[in-house]
């Protein structure tokens, strides 16, 4: 499993250009806020085409040279910083979404007992805290049984305490490789395998 | 039947509210299609597109019933052709004014979806992107139920107006009683025999009491449909 991001983008004055790889296990990419660590997760998750370059996952082009990959079809998982749950569906229906829209099997119950969210099940994402919110993000692209989980800084809304909650779940993930975003050197000594450092745009 | 109403009045009433159903359900696709386009899409014309679904509501009514004759009537660049291969015809019938209601109230539709559609948050649209929903099913699973309430509050508004749509319609189809005489129409004609205003004035009764029930219907739907997509 070995993701390979080799790609130029500009928007604005602001010009990204990176080259990394990223196997098995967490790959922290790391950098001060503004440095394109968010708009590198994008180009992967396929949110953002950038201008040049190419990302191959497994050796499968995902973008590149007239080829780009729509992120329907990319099973890239991504958490996102604010979970972005569907609030006009339940716990339950958020968690089993992309196992519905991709036709594949969900165990949502033994998911939700894993993180702890099984007694929310019928509740839905207004009734719950950012913690609980997380958890659910994280179940549901669990659950849509991602190649990679692409993780934008996801406990960065959250108290010392909701962080220290998440962080084994996260750490317990073994079976899909991982690449989390985030500026918390204490997210990167207790998850990352390799760092990739960024600043304004590029790797360092 | 009720002796509050004569026969015919009955027929006006029932005749409008035909109209005003079909007139809001088929312009429902095309005004979720052109809906979301003003609101997601980016395309050259976009600004035109806009202009002409605006247009019936700055141009006097009377100009859009003209327009729908010269392309719709029996002998109009669209009507003709239509007449000639289908034998079918909207002059002077009751779709022909179900036609005039929806060009008149499709600007109304197409605002309220269109609002509602840039008030859905992209980033959870993209959301469902990752998790492998392809655009039609985001739109379907995520975009339209969270502009849903938006999307019934441009559907009634366009039935109310559409039960009222008077000028449109007696241009194109005239009020022919039983077949394209609705309420205002009617409401018209009584006015214009001496000694019609009771009778104008039970249509008017009606028309109020039709509106009124519209629109605590539309308040009451969208608050419920909001708070289901709330999650309340």
């Amino acid at each position: 499993m070995m993701l390979e991001v080799a790609v130029q983008h500009r928007f604005g004055a602001f010009a990204l250009d990176v080259a990394f790889a990223a196997g098995p296990g967490v790959t922290a990419l790391i950098g001060p806020s503004g440095a394109g660590k968010s708009t590198v997760l994008g180009v992967v998750a396929g949110l953002v085409r950038a201008n040049a370059g190419e990302v191959r996952f497994d050796g499968r082009v995902l973008q590149g040279a007239g080829v780009f990959v729509p992120m329907h079809q990319r099973r890239m998982g991504v958490v996102f910083q604010e979970a972005r749950l569907f609030p006009h569906l339940s716990v339950a229906q958020n968690l089993g979404y992309g196992a519905r829209m991709l036709g594949i099997a969900a165990d949502v119950a033994g998911v939700a007992a894993s993180l702890g969210i099984a007694h929310l099940l019928a509740r839905r994402p207004r009734d719950l805290s950012g913690g609980e919110r997380q958890r659910v993000a994280l179940g549901r692209a669990l659950l849509a049984q991602p190649r990679m989980l692409l993780m934008d800084e996801p406990l960065a809304a959250l108290d010392a305490a909701r962080k220290a909650e998440i962080l084994p779940l996260i750490a317990g993930i073994k079976d899909v490789p991982i690449l989390y975003v985030t500026h918390s050197a204490a997210e990167v000594e207790a998850l990352a395998d390799r760092v990739v450092r960024m600043e304004e745009g590029r790797v360092i | 039947m009720s002796d509050w109403l004569t026969a015919g009045e009955w027929v006006a009433l029932w005749l409008s509210l035909k109209v005003a159903f079909w007139a809001t359900l088929c312009s429902l696709p095309f005004g979720l299609l052109v809906g979301h386009a003003l609101a997601r899409w980016s395309f050259p014309g976009k600004g035109l597109l806009n202009a002409l679904v605006l247009l019936p509501l700055i141009l006097p009514p009377v100009v859009t019933g003209y327009l729908l004759l010269v392309t719709f009537g029996r002998n109009g660049v669209v009507g003709g052709w239509l007449y000639q291969v289908t034998g079918f015809t909207f002059a002077f019938q009751w779709m022909g004014a179900a036609l005039a209601a929806a060009v008149m109230a499709f600007p109304l539709m197409v605002r309220a979806i269109r609002l509602s559609i840039e008030a859905v948050d992209r980033k959870i649209e993209d959301a469902a992107g990752t998790l492998g929903a392809s655009p039609l099913r985001v739109w379907w699973t995520v975009t339209l139920p969270l502009a849903l309430p938006g999307v019934l509050a441009g559907a009634v508004l366009a039935f109310a107006k559409a039960m009222g749509e008077f000028g449109a319609t007696i241009t194109f189809v005239a009020s022919i009683p039983g077949q394209t005489q609705t309420v205002p129409t009617a409401i018209y004609e009584a006015l214009q025999v001496p000694g019609g205003e009771t009778a104008a004035l039970r249509l008017v009764a009606v028309s109020v009491a039709v509106a009124v029930v519209a629109v605590l219907a539309s308040e009451w739907l969208s608050l419920r449909v909001a708070r289901r997509v709330r999650g309340a």
